[in-house]
């Protein structure tokens, strides 16, 4: 708890321009290698190196404040402030992919088949879901089921949830066991989902022929679900950083905005899924 | 009293950090005055860069035939003007002025997260340097104007991974800043600053900074199909494979049209703030000025189709953005005459802010008017991609955005810098500004009604004078502009300069907590939230 009345301001913060440095160079390499060049993957190499330092000191060093009672309840609410705008602006960035999707089945789909454009230009093509588009881009190809691992997916994410919002119980009663045991289990859930869902893209790409490139299915069922994939590892780090500062008997039941941020950010990847799961897999 | 001065003692001990030596002062500092002053620089350069693109785009449209640079580099050129000025310029001038006022203005010790703070302003350099880096890339800097239509935009040179990588930094420098702006207002404010009592400034930033969370992850979206359309075999926008260019389209402007209100709302709150203390009365119709800047922005979420009326939409598609984005005249209306009666029977000085200020209420009208006859469709059908919509959006940009960030740069100076700048001067870069501006933008009206398209680097020859006409405003423009850097480097430097006081303004300090500050301003304000909150400009 804070013994400090006032709100803490730093003075002086060399993270920050290190994390642009080390973001900008990732990006930098990344757009070299697209073009082509060779010096690409070296700089995505070392920019990415540069980030996860960053992104390391920067949280230990705010671990230290924290354990050290700097941050006195209005920072706390400034920080869950941050945090909440934080996934607002992520849901707005799934928004565009679901209404990417919502547009497509909805109406550029059906205009490709309508009886002015469709049969004039393409009097084959029958506008039905999933397509990969008159053009057959990406050749033939099996759409995802919802009832195979995917639904194995939803029960462990859902589960993940549960046993999230268990250990925040124990936490506040004071329970590090608790606490401990359900950190656990949500990040092995959270790692077993990403482990499955490799597996659900390697048959993909092997034995389905779906790819990224099998028309606009396979561009909308790849980016909502690799977008959505990509945060659940990165809910699943930022939880197993929680589990280690837990161990170390961090947190307490008035002081906990690590751990609460992480379950939230952990809740909204969780809410992102069953929108997946009912609009690309099951719809 | 002497319990007080121990008080302040106490602070004084806590908050006794002045900045890093040399350079490092700027790189690690977590200051909201040193950071609005980075922002400001920054932004004020960008003016200028983005001012010589506009420039080069004048040269080269002087006279009818091709005379100083090829079609493809002319386009470049209006799609990085349009870049730099939208997020190089306008949007960190105000993030500029929103770090250095909101907190003077709430009573606040800084910003609520200020180590983000420095984040998000050398975000926003990374940002521009990579989107600047690729005027010197084979293909050339993206060409296919600052919306990045596909397919057009697909066929970008080693230029495109670097601008879409460059939105993204842009988009995370905006969030970051925005976020940031939100937590202080609604944590950090004196207790006696209820929500209703704060400057309009503030309410404005923090309605915007809402926006911004909300459109900048749309456009990183948008920006993230095209990359991977280009460059990993997706279809998003690529009918072939089932999907559809006008998607792109949709979301761009779901994006685009919030946006654009983001650098005209931040305005609007600043005029609000300037005229009640050149008039010596408090803002007329304080909360309908609240509530309407409220309404712009939930209005700006759903009028986002009215710039592609031409695109083959269905006619219901047509007639709903068309009524919708009427809708927008009325609060905006609200405004205008707010700022109207707050005028009425004030007993008025025309200073240098002022004047600014009155040209934006006008000369921003004149740009709503136009929007106006732009909204609707079957209208829009003739005015759609000429020069009318350019001289639409320059003049909401130019003599409202611009000239109320040169209000706001007089107004507030003499507060931050201790000195008063050079009125005469600063009154003739307001005139020459004022003139010219008009001789830019408003000839291109007539050449828009004509018929000239915008983004062409050619043009039949009965389209002569207006170009010509409008390109000599550009220059006189142009240069005039070189006069505010001139004043302000001398009001900072001091010599020769009055003094200014404490409140600046006569009675600024029943308008705003800011001017209850010594001039110039400490390093460090408000360790100890102020007791007292002037309710003038209610």
């Amino acid at each position: 708890m804070s013994t400090n009345n006032e709100y803490y301001i730093p003075h002086q913060a060399t993270w920050p321009i290190i994390g642009v440095v080390g973001l900008m160079t990732l990006l930098a390499g990344f757009a070299n290698y697209l073009n082509g060049s060779s010096i690409g993957a070296g700089m995505m190499v070392l920019g990415l190196l540069i980030f996860v330092v960053m992104l390391a000191g920067w949280f230990t060093l705010q671990s230290i404040e924290s354990e050290a009672g700097m941050y006195n309840h209005g920072v706390g609410i400034s920080y869950r402030m941050g945090m909440m705008w934080f996934i607002f602006s992520e849901i707005m960035f799934f928004a565009v992919f679901f209404g990417a999707l919502w547009y497509t089945r909805n109406l550029s789909v059906p205009w490709l088949g309508d009886e002015v454009t469709g049969s004039t230009l393409w009097p084959s093509f029958e506008a039905t879901w999933p397509t990969n588009g008159p053009g057959h881009v990406g050749g033939e190809f099996e759409p995802m089921g919802a009832f195979g691992l995917p639904f194995i997916n939803t029960l462990l994410l859902l589960s993940s949830g549960v046993t999230c919002t268990w250990a925040h119980h124990g936490l506040l009663a004071k329970k590090r066991n608790q606490l401990i045991k359900g950190l656990v289990a949500t990040v092995s859930l959270g790692f077993l989902f990403v482990i499955l869902q490799a597996i659900e893209y390697h048959e993909a790409y092997t034995e389905m022929g779906l790819t990224l490139g099998s028309g606009v299915y396979g561009s909308t069922f790849f980016m909502l679900t690799g977008f959505h994939g990509l945060h659940v590892c990165i809910g699943a780090i930022i939880l197993t950083v929680i589990l280690f500062r837990s161990w170390k008997g961090h947190f307490t039941p008035e002081n906990h905005f690590a751990f609460e941020g992480a379950a939230w950010y952990w809740h909204f990847v969780d809410v992102v899924w069953l929108g997946l799961f009912i609009f690309v897999y099951l719809v | 009293m002497s319990a007080v001065a121990a008080e302040n003692e106490h602070t004084h001990d806590h908050d006794d950090h002045g900045p890093a030596k040399g350079i490092m002062r700027w790189i690690v500092t977590t200051n909201h005055k040193d950071i609005g002053t980075m922002y400001l620089i920054f932004a004020l350069i960008m003016f200028f860069v983005g001012g010589t693109m506009a420039l080069i785009i004048r040269a080269e449209l002087f006279e009818p035939g091709m005379q100083f640079v090829d079609p493809q580099f002319f386009n470049s050129m209006t799609t990085m003007h349009a870049l730099v000025m939208v997020f190089g310029a306008v949007m960190p001038a105000f993030v500029g002025f929103a770090n250095w006022m909101i907190p003077m203005m709430i009573g606040a010790p800084d910003m609520a997260l200020p180590r983000m703070n420095n984040m998000s302003f050398w975000m926003l350099v990374a940002g521009i340097l990579l989107i600047a880096s690729t005027l010197f890339m084979e293909g050339g800097a993206p060409a296919a104007g600052w919306t990045f239509y596909p397919p057009l935009v697909l066929q970008t040179g080693n230029a495109l991974p670097f601008a879409v990588f460059a939105v993204h930094l842009l988009g995370i420098s905006s969030i970051m800043g925005a976020i940031n702006i939100i937590a202080t207002i609604l944590n950090m404010r004196a207790p006696k600053m209820t929500l209703m009592k704060m400057p309009l400034f503030v309410w404005t930033w923090l309605i915007t900074a809402f926006l911004l969370i909300a459109i900048m992850p749309v456009f990183a979206g948008a920006v993230t199909m095209l990359l991977t359309d280009r460059f990993f075999d997706t279809s998003f926008f690529d009918a072939a494979g089932g999907g559809d260019p006008v998607l792109y389209q949709h979301i761009f402007w779901f994006f685009g049209h919030p946006e654009v209100y983001v650098m005209i709302l931040p305005t609007f709150g600043l005029a609000s703030t300037i005229i009640p203390v050149f008039a010596r009365k408090p803002l007329f119709g304080y909360s309908s000025m609240v509530y309407a800047t409220g309404a712009i922005a939930f209005l700006s979420f759903i009028v986002w189709a009215h710039h592609m009326f031409t695109v083959g939409m269905p006619i219901s598609g047509e007639l709903y953005f068309m009524y919708a984005t009427m809708l927008i005249a009325i609060p905006t209306g609200v405004k205008v005459f707010n700022w109207t009666a707050t005028m009425w029977k004030g007993a008025m000085t025309f200073e240098t802010p002022m004047l600014f200020a009155i040209a934006f209420v006008v000369l921003f009208t004149m740009g709503g008017f136009t929007g106006l006859m732009m909204a609707i469709a079957p209208v829009d059908f003739q005015y759609h991609d000429t020069y009318f919509i350019v001289a639409h959006f320059h003049y909401t940009l130019v003599p409202a955005s611009v000239f109320i960030l040169m209000a706001g740069g007089y107004f507030w100076l003499p507060k931050w810098v201790g000195n008063m700048y050079d009125e005469k001067l600063a009154r003739l870069h307001f005139w020459l500004s004022a003139i010219s501006v008009n001789i830019l933008f408003f000839p291109q009206h007539f050449l828009g009604l004509a018929g000239m398209p915008r983004r062409i680097p050619d043009y039949a020859v009965q389209f002569s004078d207006w170009n010509m006409i409008s390109s000599i405003g550009a220059f006189i423009f142009g240069f005039s502009q070189l006069m505010f850097v001139y004043i302000v480097i001398k009001t900072v430097r001091g010599k020769d300069c009055e003094k200014a006081t404490d409140e600046v303004w006569e009675d600024a300090h029943k308008h705003g907590l800011e001017w209850t500050l010594p001039s110039p301003v400490p390093y460090h304000t408000f360790a100890t939230p102020p007791e007292k909150i002037p309710t003038e400009h209610l």
